[in-house]
């Protein structure tokens, strides 16, 4: 039978029941026939936690409240049961790792928590937990609790996927009972109580442990016990594929070199293809041979508010990638209108391709309205813009953009040669008013 | 660029390189909680490596790394700000443990949850304090596409060499931006082979040689028995008050990460003979700092360039490069000048400016401005 602790006294106070469970954790480990080597105790901050250097398993001593999450960590990545990942911690730290507690059950992650509950902050002065029972006396409580604690066996038996929750007075031998806990798959816990006696027992004295569990309505049972439940497994995937597909290398088909940069920038709403259609514009021109950038801006909510992409497309290397003066701004909506109303302003020339229904903020850019939502719909506002900046302007092959769509599954069902005859339909009258260059 | 070259080009952004390079250079695991602008290397790492988790919070997640860190794997993530901020305390344990892993900060706009969907640089002033006592955190940050790619297998490799946590820094658009780019002519990145302490001798989990970096060795492994603290331990890892091995332990954190080892020191030093402006920038501000020298010189002009990639703790070969120049001016998108300010101090120095703002990326037209204004 092998040691679990060391032959040094136990570092607690006298009559700490933290020492039974140091004592009665070996023993039930004993019990079970563990090797030391095959054990990792998880402990944490308060009094609990200066347990760690007495035992002569692996142990890992991490921050207040949080050894169930460190602990968690251990077990997913030894991914191996018959490694036993035990979690001391107390009253306090559990109250702060509330949160862990019931992920780590609701996971069923591989370990045994103990708590040792002496219903009050032992290593700070002996202020009172979320585990204080009602009428409980500590130094900062001499009246009593004014509320029930936490009854924390009752909270995890409520967590889908526990294995096991019990819990015990922390006297006389209760190894049998932790070696039960220990010995299941999942996530199993123990509540162990006690008196803290530096702070509890001076603040209730001649009060009973037993008296204390009762009066407070905790009951000393085995809240759940599934037996032998499935072990939680780890997902370690081995047919990993890399992120680079070279089978979507974009090739080279329409040869074309420009004299400078080009920067485009699309402002439309959220939902309406802002993102799509400047991919397209992209695709289009790395297609071209040149090299591309696509930058997108929008607001958090994913589908309300402006939506707005900077396309810049370059015969030599793009280093910076923003277009603070755009060569070329299209705007098919009054979010995008709102979000490029400033760089509108800044133009210094270029083009400003603005949907009819918008009016376009003074700037020294051309101007030139049609009516992309009236002839594409909202949706497809965007759509429509490119290609019409495309056929306008020529900037880049039309074949280039008219690949990329068509191999793009949306082209399937998006009718091409309507779009392109009410691209080519005329503006109305009260239109034309409109395009003219306001600068 | 001749055509041929520009074949094999893919559209890709630039976490998809950063996560390809983590999981070539052998992570075990992505653990996280998604924050934008982080969400594609969580998304990405989801497909791309062996095991992923998606933690409850951000402390869970640090938690849940240190865990895994301690059986001897690598473990990722990836956070902005709000989320950064609560994995703070854990960081600390990690750096205290000496527990290798790699935190990818995508800087977003703040402060607290500022504008989720821009970009900065705001949060080097936070990293250079991270470490309660002042002890320096490493930190590298990502210039380029290119260093999407090699950056992150080299913090990896450092964080492993050095037994710490490691910060990757970087910003929204630089790992949002769509680009086309070659993946043909890439360094090659080797998972990194980690070795063990293998002697009979009684294992002391923070004893250390010439190097002040401990050996490592797993939790459960069946030959000896391993301690991790997060509290102020002596070389066996027992916790002590302030016993002269324990502090001299703590000590020892400073000062290996002051070995300013050759092999963890990155940055690109353009050097041009007879400038007496330097420009120095990182992060996204680096390409815009790289098209204002080349404008600049275009026009006749001479000026050298730094871009830092090793951020913290400063590596001295910074200053020695500075102190040749009469002008010195740092560009990045911060509105006070946190990286100038970790170099001077508050007070500054009469031969160094800023290029500064918040909110939209630093352009080279202001760049530029400021190396030609007298």
């Amino acid at each position: 039978m092998k040691n679990f602790l060391t032959d040094a006294p136990l570092p607690f106070c006298k009559g700490c029941g933290h020492n039974h469970i140091a004592a009665n954790t070996e023993k039930a480990l004993q019990l079970l026939g563990y090797d030391p080597m095959n054990v990792v105790l998880v402990t944490d901050i308060g009094c609990h936690g200066i347990i760690d250097k007495s035992f002569l398993t692996h142990t890992v001593h991490g921050l207040h409240g949080r050894s169930v999450a460190l602990a968690t960590g251990v077990s997913a990545a030894l991914n191996n049961p018959d490694k036993k990942v035990i979690v001391f911690i107390g009253d306090g730290g559990a109250t702060i790792g509330m949160q862990h507690l019931i992920d780590a059950a609701h996971n069923g992650f591989n370990m045994t928590v103990v708590i040792h509950n002496n219903f009050l902050y032992g290593m700070t002065g002996g202020q009172p937990s979320e585990f204080t029972p009602f009428g409980f006396k500590t130094p900062y409580l001499p009246d009593g609790g004014k509320k029930t604690g936490y009854d924390i066996c009752k909270l995890i038996s409520a967590v889908d996927g526990v294995s096991y929750v019990s819990r015990l007075e922390g006297i006389s031998d209760f190894s049998k009972e932790l070696a039960e806990a220990f010995s299941r798959k999942g996530f199993s816990l123990v509540e162990v109580m006690e008196i803290c006696p530096s702070y509890g027992v001076k603040a209730n004295p001649g009060m009973k442990l037993s008296k204390v569990v009762e009066s407070a309505g905790l009951k000393i049972e085995k809240f759940v016990d599934r037996g032998e439940t499935e072990a939680y497994q780890t997902t370690v995937k081995t047919d990993l594929k890399s992120l680079f597909h070279e089978e979507d290398a974009i090739k080279t088909l329409f040869p074309t070199q420009l004299e400078k940069p080009i920067r485009m920038m699309l402002c439309g709403s959220a939902g309406e293809g802002v993102q799509a259609a400047a991919e397209f514009l992209l695709k289009a021109g790395i297609t071209s041979g040149l090299n591309g950038t696509k930058k997108g801006s929008y607001p958090v909510t994913v589908g309300v508010g402006f939506s707005a992409a900077e396309v810049i497309l370059s015969s030599d290397e793009i280093l910076y990638t923003g277009s603070p003066n755009p060569d070329v701004m299209c705007v098919t909506s009054a979010d995008g209108l709102e979000y490029a109303r400033k760089t509108i302003a800044n133009m210094k020339g270029g083009k400003l391709f603005i949907d009819s229904t918008l009016t376009a903020p003074e700037t020294k850019a051309e101007v030139i309205y049609f009516p992309f939502r009236e002839r594409g719909g909202a949706k497809n506002s965007s759509l429509y813009m490119i290609f019409y900046f495309l056929k306008t302007t020529g900037m880049i092959p039309m074949d280039a953009l008219l690949h990329v769509f068509g191999e793009n599954k949306i082209a399937k069902k998006f009718d091409l040669p309507k779009m392109f005859e009410l691209l080519n339909e005329p503006y109305t009258e009260e239109m034309s008013d409109k395009t003219k260059t306001i600068a | 660029m001749e055509t041929a070259e520009k074949e094999m080009r893919l559209i890709m952004d630039g976490s998809e390189l950063i996560v390809e390079s983590v999981a070539r250079a052998g992570a075990d695991v992505f653990i996280g909680y998604p924050i934008t602008p982080a969400n594609l290397l969580y998304s990405y790492s989801q497909e791309r490596l062996p095991s992923f988790f998606a933690a409850p919070d951000e402390i869970s997640t640090l938690q849940w790394m240190c865990g895994y860190a301690t059986t001897g794997k690598f473990p990722v993530t990836a956070s902005s700000f709000p989320g950064f901020a609560l994995m703070l305390e854990s960081i600390n344990m990690a750096y205290m443990m000496e527990l290798p892993m790699l935190i990818i900060l995508v800087q977003r706009l703040g402060p607290a949850t500022g504008t989720a969907t821009c970009g900065a640089q705001g949060d080097l002033g936070l990293l250079q304090g991270a470490i309660s006592g002042g002890f320096p955190l490493p930190v590298v940050s990502i210039s380029s596409m290119k260093d999407c790619w090699e950056m992150p297998a080299k913090a990896m490799k450092m964080a492993i060499d050095l037994r710490t946590p490691v910060v990757l820094l970087t910003s929204k658009e630089e790992i949002m931006t769509l680009s086309s780019f070659s993946v043909k002519n890439l360094p090659e990145i080797n998972k990194i082979e980690r070795t063990f302490y293998n002697s009979t001798e009684t294992y002391m989990p923070y004893k250390t040689g010439a190097t002040l970096v401990p050996e490592f060795l797993p939790v459960a492994n069946t030959e000896h028995q391993v301690r991790f603290t997060a509290s102020t331990h002596d070389q066996k890892g027992i916790i002590q008050n302030t016993s002269k091995e324990a502090i001299d332990n703590t000590k020892r954190l400073e000062y290996k990460h002051r070995q300013n080892k050759t092999e963890h020191l990155f940055y690109d030093y353009d050097e041009q003979s007879g400038a007496d402006t330097l420009v120095v920038s990182y992060g996204i501000t680096s390409a815009a700092c790289r098209e204002a020298v080349n404008a600049v010189r275009a026009d006749g002009h001479k000026v050298s360039m730094l871009i830092v990639k090793t951020m913290l703790p400063v590596p001295p070969v910074y200053f020695e490069i500075m102190d040749k120049y009469k002008k010195v001016v740092i560009a990045e998108e911060n509105l006070t000048g946190q990286f100038k300010n970790i170099l001077f101090g508050e007070r500054g120095n009469k031969n160094v400016s800023g290029v500064n703002g918040i909110a939209e990326m630093i352009t080279p037209a202001r760049i530029a401005e400021a190396i030609l204004s007298k």
